[in-house]
């Protein structure tokens, strides 16, 4: 494999941005046909580093060579047309317009729009990924949806492919439908930049792998010849432990806490996931694990839960009483709690202090009222007792929402609904776009509330997130839910049939091929 | 063939001229509104062409290079907006609503001195014998270029918007502002040459009515014209051919409760003329309340400023 040329060199690369060091002295080469990962945690400065090859960003010092010769690319028109192509993590694609205009969009001529639809067709079936050119991008799964963005490169024959988090989004049946694609591609001389933080996948399908940490780099290694372990440790720079689970308490009966029977809502939100007929039960100390690709009903059914819609009487009964009727403050204060997935704008107010984000929805429950005017210090000691408890990084409680980072506002608004003694608890991705320390930090605060006697309801698409610390397990898919399982004794394979519902034909229509 | 003392043919004839100009400032703000920019001071700039375009044909004696002074008038103004929400990211509806109380006290102030002179007329285009074709020669051969203009441009537009790679570049901005940096394209730079051509087409707008409707200067003569056109893309939830059916029923409202007032009505004149405001309003409503195919059709980053970051 090193006798291939070198097609594209990163030499000594170094991006700085007010405040942060994105990428400091960052070198590696990738060659022809090669999968080269690029591995690191959130904030490690591995989305920095593609935009400059991609050209989107220009880099402070430092050189690329392509081929050998300089390669400093002014604008992503530039770097397509020397052969660089790039599938975005998010952030590409427009709902409004079909997928021959998606696809348009992102190339320098494209052909009239009938040839290209022909070409999207001929292209699309020879690499395995169906697509109708004429479908709008609003009514497609986020794997098709994903399919359109490698079409998309994929028509203009690049040298270099690069992969921002590809399967964040998919199945695990997608994901081997996608990693088919990549190895062929490979194969057929594609050069792939593949980033992600997921082990296993890099495991799997890469040749190479550069690790960054805080924008440097600090490791390269054979994926194939090292354990998860060996990568992930280097990726951290500490040596990790997986949350600790108390023994199991009984609580006495089959007494449910949270109790959700044939539960259908229509969807507020426009292209929404209608809820049909979802039903399940959690008992005290238990912790149910919602798995589902994004936009399944997810969002729907955090906002069912928490009282944001309403749902039909007696279909919702969080500690025995029925809840259906009631708005989130009254929910709050029988002890029914919940964090939405958007952290910023919907669980937390961007331009309030912590303290006041910590009143609006702890007011009730922490009693930080007095006839009617805010208690400002009893309000100002909660939200410095959340900063204490669950190790927010912040200067102060005083600070806006928006100036924390990520994970320490996840942590911030996680603590908040925890430190209010709640009964139910329903999380909608809790460690979304936080690193692994914070994100084990929220995992063990969740499992403690629940040794606490907590029911609580983790909805997330990290299945590794969900098998580390769920007891019972569902997948939510168009709406409806599966029946809970226990996540003891549960295999990769029947979660994927869980998961694969709806995308079950094209399974079949692999299996054929 | 009259009723009650109002011919059809003269009725449809000036009613297509009387919807010239909230057909143009509408067709501008649908182009701006489809890059995804909510330019609420089409009134202001529409005042400011008719004024700019009135002070150039007084000046040179030409009406076409009146409507030419016209647009660059306008576009001038909604520059002032472009640097304002583009570079300066300000709140779009805050700016636009400045920029209509601006163009309103700026147009005053240059008008002054103009009060009472009649700009050299724009004619019809002479079509021959089409002319004197019996009632359509009336209706559809007997105009100024500027009605003609105003059709031509309602097609041009909605072909660039369907069929070409401008239009769809403009409607990518329009639709996810985001995506489109992520693939290269210039946002604001694209925003910034739609706002220009708004304000171009606002400004051609206005110098038709101090030029041809009425035809002088007097202050507030676009008279809310600019805030009817910015209904009417709404009403005609963001495509042309709608936008000139839109402006030609309120167009033939205006006309309507003229011709009726003249015909000597019974019904009190104020009803008749606040009637195509209510319509506007009643139409609104019926509109947002669908919640369907209407609402889908907005642009989706409408309103929103853009910023580069990272």
């Amino acid at each position: 494999m090193s006798e291939r040329p070198i097609l594209l060199s990163v030499e000594g690369i170094t991006k700085a941005y007010p405040g942060v060091v994105a990428n400091s002295d960052v070198s590696f080469a990738i060659r022809e046909g090669e999968v080269h990962a690029l591995l690191g945690e959130n904030g490690a400065g591995k989305s920095t580093m593609v935009k400059m090859i991609y050209g989107l960003v220009k880099p402070d010092t430092g050189r690329m060579t392509w081929k050998g010769g300089d390669y400093a690319p002014a604008a992503p028109r530039v770097a397509r047309a020397t052969g660089v192509a790039m599938v975005f993590q998010h952030f590409s694609l427009f709902e409004a317009l079909n997928v021959a205009e998606n696809v348009a969009l992102g190339m320098e001529n494209p052909p009239p729009m009938k040839q290209l639809a022909a070409r999207i067709k001929a292209v699309s079936e020879e690499y395995g990924l169906p697509l109708d050119p004429s479908r709008m991008v609003g009514d497609l799964s986020a794997g098709e949806r994903q399919r359109v963005e490698i079409i998309r490169c994929l028509l203009q024959d690049p040298r270099l492919l690069i992969m921002d988090e590809p399967t964040s989004v998919l199945t695990p049946q997608e994901v081997e439908v996608l990693f088919r694609t990549l190895r062929q591609l490979s194969a057929e001389g594609t050069a792939i930049l593949y980033i992600s933080h997921k082990l296993e996948e890099i495991r799997s399908l890469c040749d190479a792998a550069t690790i960054l940490r805080r924008g440097k780099v600090v490791g390269t290694a054979d994926p194939k010849a090292s354990t998860a372990r060996e990568l992930a440790e280097m990726m951290v720079g500490a040596t990790l432990t997986p949350p600790e689970r108390p023994a199991p308490k009984d609580w006495g009966g089959p007494h449910a806490a949270l109790e959700v029977k044939r539960l259908a809502v229509a969807s507020p939100i426009a292209f929404g996931t209608s809820l049909k007929d979802v039903t399940f039960t959690v008992r005290k100390g238990e912790v149910l694990g919602i798995a589902g690709v994004a936009g399944n009903g997810q969002d729907e059914l955090l906002l069912a839960l928490s009282g944001e819609i309403r749902s039909g009487d007696g279909m919702v009964k969080a500690t025995g009483v029925s809840v259906g009727a009631m708005g989130p403050a009254e929910r709050r204060k029988i002890g029914f709690v919940m964090a939405p997935e958007d952290r910023l704008g919907h669980g937390a107010a961007p331009d309030m202090s912590l303290v006041e984000n910590a009143f609006l929805t702890g007011g009730v429950r922490k009693g930080l009222t007095r006839n009617g005017f805010i208690n400002w210090p009893a309000a100002r000691e909660f939200a410095e007792a959340i900063i204490k408890t669950y190790d927010v990084r912040t200067p102060g409680s005083h600070v806006a929402a928006r100036a924390l980072s990520g994970g320490n506002l996840q942590k911030f608004v996680v603590g908040r609904e925890l430190m209010q003694n709640p009964d139910v608890i329903v999380i909608n991705q809790p460690t979304w776009g936080v690193d692994a320390a914070a994100a084990a930090a929220i995992r063990q605060a969740i499992l403690d509330r629940a040794a606490e006697g907590a029911a609580v309801v983790v909805i997330s698409q990290d299945l590794e997130e969900l098998l580390e610390i769920a007891d019972t397990f569902a997948v939510l898919n168009e709406g409806r839910l599966t029946a809970p399982r226990p996540v003891k004794g549960l295999t990769i394979d029947q979660i994927g049939l869980m998961m694969g519902g709806a995308h079950g034909m094209e399974v079949a229509h692999l299996a054929e091929a | 063939m009259d009723f009650g003392g109002i011919n059809p043919a003269i009725l449809i004839a000036s009613l297509m001229a009387a919807s010239v100009p909230i057909l143009l400032a509408a067709l501008g703000e649908l182009v701006v509104e489809k890059a995804g920019v909510l330019n609420l001071g089409v009134e202001g700039m529409m005042i400011m062409g008719a004024i700019v375009g009135f002070m150039v044909t007084i000046q040179t004696g030409s009406p076409f290079l009146g409507f030419v002074g016209g647009a660059i008038g306008g576009a001038g103004l909604s520059l002032i907006f472009a640097f304002l929400t583009q570079v300066l990211l300000a709140n779009q509806v805050a700016t636009g609503l400045a920029l209509t109380l601006f163009g309103l006290g700026l147009s005053a102030l240059l008008g002054q001195g103009y009060n009472g002179l009649k700009p050299a007329a724009t004619g019809a285009v002479p079509l021959g014998p089409l002319a004197d074709i019996p009632f359509f020669g009336r209706v559809l051969f007997s105009h100024d270029w500027v009605v003609y203009f105003s059709v031509f441009m309602t097609g041009v537009i909605w072909y660039v918007l369907k069929s070409t790679r401008l239009g769809l570049i403009l409607r990518a901005v329009g639709e996810s502002h985001e995506a489109a940096h992520a693939l290269g394209y210039k946002v604001n730079r694209i925003r910034l040459g739609a706002i220009a051509f708004g304000g171009a087409m606002a400004g051609m707008g206005g110098a038709y009515v101090s030029l041809v409707r009425v035809p002088q200067w007097v202050d507030g003569i676009t008279a809310g014209a600019g805030w009817i056109a910015l209904a009417i893309v709404v009403f005609a939830s963001w495509k042309p051919w709608r936008a000139l059916i839109g402006a030609y029923l309120f167009g033939g409202i205006t006309v309507l409760q003229l011709n009726l007032q003249a015909a000597g009505s019974s019904i009190p004149v104020e009803y008749l003329s606040m009637s195509p405001y209510l319509i506007t309003i009643v139409v609104l409503v019926i509109m947002s309340s669908g919640r369907g195919k209407a609402a889908l059709n907005a642009p989706a980053a409408l309103g929103q400023n853009f910023h580069a970051s990272r």
